[in-house]
């Protein structure tokens, strides 16, 4: 298993070097490597999970059960500033994630990027993409684990614009990269409180030394990492950027977008989670900002007319329900739901980008009656999408209900709220399923099923969205809670689910009409938190060049000219010296020369 | 002698460029073997002080007219004149096809003498020659194969660290007076009165913090760099720069801690306005060779921060910073030059998109931007993250501002990507088709992006070599807390 984690890096950042050196002619049998490092991910979180054996070891995260490599890295100070990898049972399951995800995103790829030119980049990327995201999350260090966070960071910016001649996806890969920095920022401060206080960033070592700090500096701490892990996760109001980056390919989108990076947030804080159990006022504030991001943008996914828009909207929606669960304290819910999200999330992309690929449109007016056409995409659409509803017996009925009952028992109005939340995500899936399989069509191409490296990573990824829900009971023990549904909670949120499904099914049939009113323009775009950033960005930059021209050139410079000028009043030496003359400056320097030498002679009697 | 070479071979090998001027491969066969052989020379220097663990020391003897002439390679040193080594070679071959070629390459193998000795020198009579001898070929390169506005940049360059020198000079002579006449580092034995302590320090500081540059005495900086031949602007941001923080920690930690400690604040308040204030300047720049200049600023704010936290890890960081930002400060000024070459202009609205049409270079030039916004895995990560730890208890809530210069660092630097790299065809009155980057150029990016992600995944390269040397250092200015 220790040498599986270690086999993955190798593989992933010899295979990004590889592939990039290999170039765009020998990438059909380059881009294979590109499978090895997800295929190595995933074996060494199974191996780890079958020897683990049932019963886990319970209670909060832990880091350390399988050191694979500790070292220092940075500085002697104290015990220094450590990096290293581990696998615990979390890590393991993030590698399988991780690990499978990534291995159908590059299968798919194979037929979905068939024709673009630079795919040594893309396949490259995709490699070190992996790679980065398994240092995540088997890092035993908070340092290890930020500058993984930050390269996924920078994979998901250059493949956002990986199409450069676009200039919207430039902007989208800009806005994503500082909007995510935002929040980096607050997670980079809380790692130097996490170590002023601890005097180590050691994951273990920290999170035994959390029980000794004051609370009102766990709180901080608390507040900062959760700022990361906002970003990072596309929490309101750093929300901003995830729909954007919905300009980068689609298999990227189902990978990072959907899969594994956005819920690097999640991860993040159940790693973590002591410091969260201690802080009650910052879990407060994680349930609100959760419910809110899932109510506001599964309204927001249910006024998109771009299929990769709403299953954005709908991606940000799901991490909210994440962070709900884990504001109201239930961590290993939020992580099985991350789980089957992975699963039907990049399935339903990966079923978007083939009907993209298909109909050569991703707008949903321009669909419909993809079913006939492209058979394979359809069934497993529907799959992701009933699990994405919430339908029993699919995966993400078990995971939801439990985050539903969960934050039920924590605060009755956020569970109100995050049903209300379950019944609009029933109902924009329904609508986004009807406009595009159902009816006739309405685009101007042919469309078509895609080949089988496409449609079978769809297939195998359906089997998952499907299953998992199986090892609900397997996966709670394995973190030490307990499995089983409440009764009330399932039923209500089916009942939900289908009122929300049959208004769907109403919206499907007259939403691709065009016209949209103000009020639902402004809730599509964001609920005006997007153009509040753009606004601010412009005028960030607008300011800087002001600032500029006024401050550094005008009153510093203007002050030393004023120096100047007054030191050429006194000396008409100095007049000399501005002509730039070679003569009169060496004749300086012998001066200086000379000033020197009696110095020294001075200074040595 | 080893120490000694380091200065005297590229000496020899300004001589001998200037002598074989005639012949531009046989200029470019010395400037090439020269600085190769001075790579080599450091190279052993480095490992010798990686066994032994003691410092190297070379010259000296109290009888000797020249006992003044007295040269040290420590933890300190040797990371800085590493990065001197490695920088001349890259100026080197940056400034290879440049007009009167052997002059130019001439002043540029002095320029590394000089700045080699301001790095060696074991003594402040030593010290102070070479600092001012560094002004003279870096004077004459901005003056000679500069741009338009070259010789007011020049002037204001001299100008400004003339004055600094001046009164550092004040502050040497009166520390080596305090001192008993003693000009030698190691054997100075200070016992200045708290007053006249304070006196030495501002003075010492004040030369000190031009050379940086510390925000409010930056305003050189730009200009310099804008009019500066690719070369110049090379040694100035790699090497030059690194003069004002390398002396901080040699002269200041240890003769004056007293006033070093109680100057902290200011000097940390001062380190965390050039952050965020020269991120700022960099976003509102169109010139883009003035946005990396700017962005010097900012990222020597976290030198300064890191000096002025008094502690082992602030200095470690400070030193990562300063071999990291020498690294890509010099990749980045090199890439413009190369993308002026063809273009003639550095305005980005006029030079973008340039990733279909330069491919090569876009792809340098977004891994450098990455490096230069402090992306970790790369090498400007390692030293800000120490900065940043060990700022925390002297900033306390004011760290913020530092994250608003990281935050800019990102804004400015995926601003300058997404101007010039991004975006549909060039324009059609803009399609001379000009060649991607050559093999000279791609050696020379190879050469810093290599040590950019070395330095960046293992930062204990520089960190191991320089802690023993700065933990006595910090032990000298804690010792007076």
């Amino acid at each position: 298993m220790n040498t599986a984690v270690l086999v993955t890096f190798g593989l992933s950042i010899v295979g990004a070097i590889a592939i990039a050196l290999a170039g765009a002619r020998a990438v059909r049998f380059s881009r294979w490597i590109a499978l090895a490092a997800p295929a190595a991910a995933a074996w060494s979180g199974l191996s780890y999970l079958l020897g683990a054996g049932p019963g886990g070891t319970g209670g909060a995260p832990y880091i350390g059960e399988a050191v694979v490599v500790s070292v220092r890295w940075l500085s002697r100070a104290d015990a220094g500033i450590g990096v290293g990898l581990a696998v615990d049972s979390l890590a393991a399951a993030m590698l399988i994630v991780v690990g499978v995800v990534a291995a159908m995103v590059v299968l798919f790829s194979f037929g979905y990027m068939a024709e673009d030119r630079a795919q040594a980049r893309y396949f490259s990327l995709l490699s070190l993409f992996t790679g980065a995201m398994a240092a995540l999350v088997t890092s035993s260090s908070l340092v290890g684990l930020f500058i993984a966070w930050e390269i996924v960071g920078a994979c998901s910016y250059l493949l956002i614009g990986f199409w450069y001649t676009r200039k919207s996806a430039a902007n989208a890969a800009m806005k994503a990269f500082l909007v995510t920095r935002l929040g980096d920022v607050g997670l980079l401060a809380g790692l130097a409180v996490l170590y002023h206080e601890t005097h180590t960033l050691d994951l273990a070592s920290v999170m035994a030394a959390v029980p000794d700090l004051a609370g009102p500096t766990v709180a901080l701490v608390a507040l900062l990492l959760f700022a990361g892990a906002a970003g990072k996760s596309a929490q309101f109001p750093l929300h901003v950027w995830l729909p954007d980056a919905m300009e980068g390919p689609t298999p990227v989108s189902a990978l990072i977008h959907a899969a594994t990076m956005v819920a690097a947030g999640v991860f993040l804080v159940a790693r973590t989670w002591p410091i969260f159990e201690a802080a009650e006022g910052t879990r407060l504030l994680i349930l609100a900002i959760g419910v809110i991001t899932a109510a506001g943008a599964s309204v927001s996914a249910l006024l998109q007319t771009d299929i990769k828009k709403v299953l954005a909207y709908s991606t940000i929606s799901q991490l909210g329900f994440m962070f709900a669960a884990l504001g109201a304290g239930a961590w290993v819910a939020a992580v099985f739901h991350l789980v089957t999200h992975a699963a039907f999330k990049s399935l339903l992309f990966l079923a978007a980008g083939s009907v993209i690929h298909g109909s050569g449109t991703q707008d949903l007016r321009e669909m419909g009656g993809l079913r006939r056409a492209m058979p394979v995409t359809s069934a497993t659409w529907i799959v992701g999408a009933a699990a994405l509803a919430g339908l029993p017996p699919l995966s993400g009925f078990f995971s939801k209900d439990a985050i539903l009952e969960a934050v039920w028992h924590a605060t009755p109005l956020a569970g109100a709220a995050l049903f209300a939340a379950g019944a609009v995500t029933t109902c924009y899936i329904t609508r986004a399923t009807r406009l595009a399989f159902c009816g006739t069509f309405r685009g101007s191409a042919r469309p078509h099923e895609s080949g089988a490296t496409m449609w079978l990573p769809l297939v195998v990824l359906a089997l998952g969205a499907a299953s998992l829900g199986a090892a609900s009971g397997e996966f709670a023990r394995a973190f030490g809670g307990h499995g089983g549904l409440s009764l009330p909670v399932a039923a209500a949120s089916i009942a939900l689910a289908v009122a929300g499904g049959l208004v769907g099914w109403r919206l499907g049939e007259t939403g691709a009409r065009r016209a949209q009113s103000g009020v639902a323009a402004f809730v599509a775009g964001g609920w005006g938190v997007d153009a509040a950033v753009v606004r601010l960005a412009g005028a960030s930059v607008v300011a800087s060049a002001a600032l500029s021209e006024r401050v550094d050139a005008g009153i510093i410079d203007g002050a030393v000219r004023a120096v100047e000028r007054l030191a050429q009043g006194i000396s008409g030496e100095l007049e000399g010296l501005q002509s730039g003359d070679g003569r009169a400056y060496s004749g300086l320097v012998a001066i200086g020369a000379v000033l020197v030498v009696g110095l020294t002679l001075w200074l040595g009697r | 002698m080893t120490l000694a070479s380091l200065i005297v071979i590229p000496l020899v090998g300004a001589a001998l460029c200037v002598a074989a001027r005639r012949s531009p491969y046989a200029v470019r066969t010395i400037s090439l073997a020269s600085t190769l052989v001075t790579l080599a020379t450091t190279a052993a220097v480095w490992s010798v002080y990686a066994d032994l663990g003691q410092p190297i020391v070379a010259g000296g003897g109290t009888d000797s007219p020249f006992g003044f002439v007295t040269l040290l390679a420590d933890g300190l040193a040797i990371p800085l004149v590493a990065l001197c080594a490695v920088l001349s070679l890259v100026a080197v071959l940056a400034a290879w096809g440049s007009e009167r070629e052997p002059t130019h390459i001439a002043l540029l193998l002095t320029l590394e003498a000089a700045l080699m000795m301001v790095f060696l020198a074991a003594d402040l009579v030593l010290f102070y020659v070479a600092w001012e001898a560094v002004l003279i070929p870096m004077f004459f390169l901005i003056g000679g194969w500069g741009h338009e506005g070259r010789r007011r940049a020049a002037m204001k360059f001299f100008l400004y660290t003339f004055a600094g020198s001046a009164l550092m000079l004040v502050g040497l002579i009166l520390l080596a007076r305090a001192a008993g006449g003693e000009t030698s580092m190691n054997d100075i034995v200070v016992l200045l009165t708290a007053g006249s302590q304070r006196a030495v320090f501002w003075l010492l500081a004040a030369g000190l913090m031009v050379k940086v540059p510390v925000w409010p005495l930056h305003t050189w900086l730009p200009d310099a760099h804008v009019e500066a031949p690719t070369s110049g602007s090379i040694m100035l941001a790699g090497v030059l720069l690194k003069m004002g923080g390398y002396g901080m920690l040699r002269l200041l930690t240890r003769y004056t801690p007293a006033a070093l400690d109680e100057a902290g604040p200011v000097l940390a308040a001062l380190g965390v306005v050039g952050i965020a204030y020269g991120a700022a300047m960099a976003l509102g720049q169109s010139d883009l060779k003035r946005l990396v200049a700017y962005s010097s600023v900012s990222h020597m704010g976290f030198v300064v921060l890191g000096i002025a936290t008094g502690t082992a890890m602030g200095y470690e960081g400070a030193v990562l910073a300063m071999v990291s930002h020498g690294l890509v400060a010099a990749a980045l000024f090199f890439l413009v030059g190369a993308v002026y070459d063809r273009a003639h202009t550095r305005e980005m609205s006029r030079l973008g998109p340039l990733g279909a049409t330069l491919p090569r270079w876009s792809g340098a030039f977004v891994f450098c931007a990455l490096a230069s916004l402090g992306l970790p895995g790369l090498s400007g990560f390692p030293g800000e993250f120490a900065v940043v730890l060990s700022a925390l208890p002297v900033l306390g809530g004011w760290i913020a501002v530092v994250g608003l210069g990281i935050l800019l660092a990102g804004a400015y630097n995926l601003r300058a990507v997404g101007a010039v790299v991004y975006g549909g065809e060039r324009p059609a009155d803009a399609t001379v088709r000009w060649p991607d980057l050559g093999a000279r150029e791609i050696v020379v990016l190879a050469i810093l992006c290599a040590g950019i992600v070395a330095l960046g995944l293992w930062p204990r390269l520089i960190g191991d070599l320089a802690s023993g040397t700065l933990e006595a250092l910090a032990a000298a200015t804690g010792a007076v807390r």
